[in-house]
């Protein structure tokens, strides 16, 4: 235990030495000692395990004590409950922004201190930043991020027909219906689930329209009657449309389901959509290998459009300035706390100084590569600014209709007014 | 009333003397039940946020939107059919296990369900109403009887690449021919591993005087050229071709294994050929259980199993309970086992089967996992009902509690007379 003990204080001076030079300048090892510091984080089971291995490097490195308190998806309940309580926790960690800004608005947030501003700035694209920014002060910034720009094909079925993974909109139509030549639907939709389908508007959005108009859009400056929604609509028509291309009973397919449709046995589908998360789901639930059986390509340009990505992601905010709670933030900021995830899997950071040899494998290293390159193109998930009303509700609002809109994808106009009924109730504009 | 001045000897008697002892009970009621009551009332006249009163709009909302009145026609739907059906077939079960040696092993399997959490049985309800029939076993029965009487055709989905209008009889030409013609029809839409294994390397035949022929081949393969026999495409055996002329099928033939086929002595004139879409039926795949117009009679069903053996421990107590005399009375006197039921055992039943049916009337009225649960999320709304669409309102969709609690407030006046109804019931049987 002891020796134990005197290893790790020796690995805490070797790391903070190392890498801590930016911001922690007063910060000698073990100087918080006696302190404790609470996080709130969404992350349960093996999340829990590998953000524990990173809160467990800053201990050992400030001797500050953390406390890690899970809440899962009742994420939001906790934290207003625990606010109205008066007892929030120091540090958490939110994956919507629209919360972020509610709490800052109602002062229960503490702006980040100068030091963690810095580190923000130096290691994120500036899209980053603003993103944690309510009223030109930073309160927070994206400590772990979703690549929600992916398409995952079958190596199987692309080999069947000789396709190569498609560079734009059109010849992802063109090789899906090659493949549907082979008898096997293109893509599987999880279209039971609502999310997944804002997540393919969304990709093609940004597209279309521009990283502009979708700003305006997640703001409702624009209305979803608006031609830039016409046409990403009749992009997205152009694959659900075709009732050979999309894998049958897609409405009632859930998304883990969507995923199995295509790498297990037998599979009814060559493709599917969505975040880096496929691949746990592909690693978990069937026999295919990520990198190896099971591949992805980026969401393809639609219209010459450049590179651009979708992402989701947990921003870390604090509602306390003591000192530990501080240097904690400074430490999440930092590519070295990061790094420590990175190496443990099912991990992405923003966080353009963090080595992509600190990544575990191929499919992550290049999954994180195009958050990074994407510089001030990517947009966060519009469907998560969006009240929750309109953009996160089980068979409501956006949900809802595009499930609608999956299921008859000919009805553009009637959708466009749908949503742009739904979003005119929920923004309250 | 006059008071003794032993209080002892009449307890209850004073009302000085009982608050003391009702007191803790009376706390407790007030702060669970009380409390929230009147407050969900307080709450539901003010906005969003809680610090504006708003009258009666909470109101005037809820009875305007569309998903809210779909959930009350929906719980409309569940009240009329649920606890009819489930007491009817608790009454049936009672009656015919009475009679049966293993009555209460019986019993006991049909009172299981109620054992098992609500939301537990609506992920066994999911899964048993799965569209996959490798999944659901609901539509894996459906298609294993469907494909007993109509077999599955050979090539389910397959179809021409191009030059054919797909109509009711089949895949018909665009283009007539003649004879001395010959024919090259790739088929896209299947996949060649697919394909039987007597399967030969397609190739087209030469012409024949007098004779129209042709092939019928996959068309996919890598690096295969569209509409072109390719080395490694192989033909497609046992496809039934016909040949058309002025709306009448003049003659028939099946491919062989190489896809080749031909049609030996058709007169002059022009032909239409034909591949008929029994050919390619695609196998029977079951019933969209989970799609919005089954949604909701799946849902009561499931609840139908749950509730069963529950309406079956009441009616049963409630026969055991019955004077045998008054059975045999009526037999004696000549009555038919149907005439004793109808006439005997429900009238002298009837108490026991009002109080089962409005419990079942309260419990669906509150009804809410089983919804939430089997409704996959694109039918939700469709599914919907009153505690369902409060508890969205409330807690799902950013949190408006007031008209979440104006929801509740209409959910309680709606359960309110079942309650009473069972209440006053209860006080006139004890009296």
């Amino acid at each position: 235990m002891r020796k134990q003990f005197i290893a790790l204080l020796a690995l805490a001076a070797a790391a903070g030495t190392g890498a801590c030079s930016g911001g922690a300048a007063g910060t000698s090892a073990q100087d918080l000692k006696g302190q404790t510091v609470e996080v709130v984080g969404p992350w349960t089971g093996d999340e829990q395990k590998n953000f524990e291995k990173v809160l467990a490097e800053f201990t050992s490195k400030t001797g500050a004590e953390v406390k890690y308190t899970p809440a899962g998806d009742e994420l939001p309940t906790v934290l207003q409950t625990r606010i109205s309580g008066g007892t929030p926790p120091n540090v958490a960690l939110i994956a919507q922004p629209g919360l972020v800004a509610q709490f800052a608005k109602a002062n229960a947030l503490k702006p980040v201190n100068a030091d963690v501003e810095k580190a923000v700035t130096d290691h994120n694209a500036a899209v980053w930043k603003k993103l944690g920014s309510v009223d030109g002060k930073l309160y927070g910034f994206t400590f772990k991020t979703a690549n929600k720009s992916a398409f995952w094909y079958s190596e199987k079925a692309f080999k069947q027909v000789g396709a190569t993974p498609p560079a734009t909109w059109d010849d992802l139509v063109k090789t899906s219906k090659a493949i549907s030549e082979t008898g096997l639907a293109a893509v599987a939709v999880g279209g039971a689930d609502g999310w997944t389908l804002t997540d393919w508007f969304e990709n093609v959005y940004l597209r279309t329209a521009g990283p502009e108009n979708y700003d305006k859009l997640a703001k409702h400056e624009i209305p979803w009657t608006d031609p830039s929604v016409r046409k990403a609509l009749e992009e997205l028509a152009k694959l659900w449309g075709e009732p050979t291309l999309v894998a049958g009973g897609a409405l009632q397919t859930e998304f883990p389901k969507s995923v199995i449709n295509v790498f297990g046995e037998p599979p009814t589908a060559a493709m599917v959509f969505e975040a880096d998360f496929v691949a746990s789901v592909i690693s978990t639930n069937t026999k295919a290998k990520v990198g190896q059986d099971a591949k992805f390509f980026p969401f393809p340009s639609v219209a010459g459009s450049k590179d651009a990505v979708v992402a989701g992601g947990d921003m870390a905010v604090q509602f306390k300035d003591d000192k530990a709670t501080t240097e904690l933030m400074k430490f999440l900021a930092s590519p070295e706390s990061g790094q420590i995830w990175a190496g443990l899997g099912g991990f992405l950071s923003p966080n353009k100084d963090i080595p992509s040899s600190a990544y575990p494998d191929d499919v992550t290293k290049d999954l994180a590569k195009r958050v990074v390159d994407a510089g001030d193109n990517v947009r966060f998930d519009m469907s998560d600014l969006a009240p929750a009303a309109f953009g996160g509700t089980k068979g409501a609002g956006e949900w809802k209709d595009l499930q609608d809109f999956l299921a008859d994808p000919k009805n553009v106009d009637g959708i466009m007014q749908r949503l742009e009924a739904n979003a005119v109730k929920a923004y309250g504009k | 009333m006059r008071l003794r001045t032993n209080v002892d000897a009449a307890p209850g008697r004073s009302p000085r003397q009982a608050i003391p002892f009702l007191l803790p009970a009376l706390v407790v009621l007030a702060a669970l039940v009380l409390y929230p009551l009147v407050y969900s009332l307080i709450r539901s006249f003010f906005d969003a946020r809680g610090d504006e009163f708003v009258g009666l709009s909470n109101y005037v909302d809820t009875f305007t939107d569309p998903r809210t009145l779909t959930a009350f026609r929906n719980n409309v739907i569940w009240v009329v059919v649920a606890p009819a059906a489930v007491t009817g077939l608790g009454l049936i079960f009672a009656v015919l296990t009475e009679r049966i040696r293993w009555a209460t092993a019986f019993r006991l399997v049909l009172f299981m369900p109620m054992a098992i959490s609500l939301f537990a049985s609506g992920i066994i309800f999911r899964l048993v109403y799965e569209e996959d029939p490798n999944q659901g076993i609901v539509n894996a029965a459906a298609v294993g009887v469907h494909d007993v009487f109509s077999p599955a055709s050979q090539y389910p989905g397959a179809r021409p690449r191009e030059g054919y209008a797909a109509t009711e009889a089949g895949f018909t030409a665009a283009r007539p021919s003649r004879a001395g013609e010959v024919i090259t029809l790739p088929l896209i839409g299947f996949s060649p591993q697919d394909v039987p294994a007597q399967a030969l390397p397609a190739s087209v035949p030469s012409a024949g005087d007098g004779e129209l022929r042709g092939v019928v081949w996959l068309d996919v393969s890598v690096g295969g050229k569209a509409g072109s026999v390719d080395p490694t495409e192989r033909g497609l055996p046992g496809v039934a071709v016909e040949a058309v002329r002025e709306g009448k099928v003049v003659a028939r033939t099946t491919t062989g294994d190489d896809g080749r086929f031909t049609f030996p002595d058709l007169a002059r004139g022009e032909v239409v050929v034909r591949l008929p879409s029994s050919n390619f039926t695609l196998p029977f795949r079951g019933l969209t259980w989970l799609g919005p117009s089954l949604i909701t009679p799946v849902i009561i069903s499931s609840w139908i199993w749950i509730m069963t053996g529950f309406a079956i421990t009441f009616i049963a107590a409630g026969l055991s309970a019955i004077p045998r005399d008054a059975l045999e009375a009526a037999r004696v006197d000549g009555a038919t086992e149907w005439q004793v039921f109808r006439r005997v055992t429900i009238p002298l039943l009837s108490p026991v089967l009002l109080v089962v049916f409005v419990t079942l009337v309260i419990n669906v009225l509150k009804i809410f996992e089983l919804v939430f649960v089997i409704a996959p999320g694109s039918v939700q709304e469709e599914a919907n009902v009153l505690a369902l669409q409060m508890w969205q309102v409330s807690f799902g969709t950013g949190g408006d509690q007031g008209a979440g609690s104006a929801l509740a407030v209409i959910l309680f006046l709606l359960v309110a007379p079942a309650m009473l109804f069972n209440i006053r019931r209860f006080r006139r049987e004890r009296s």
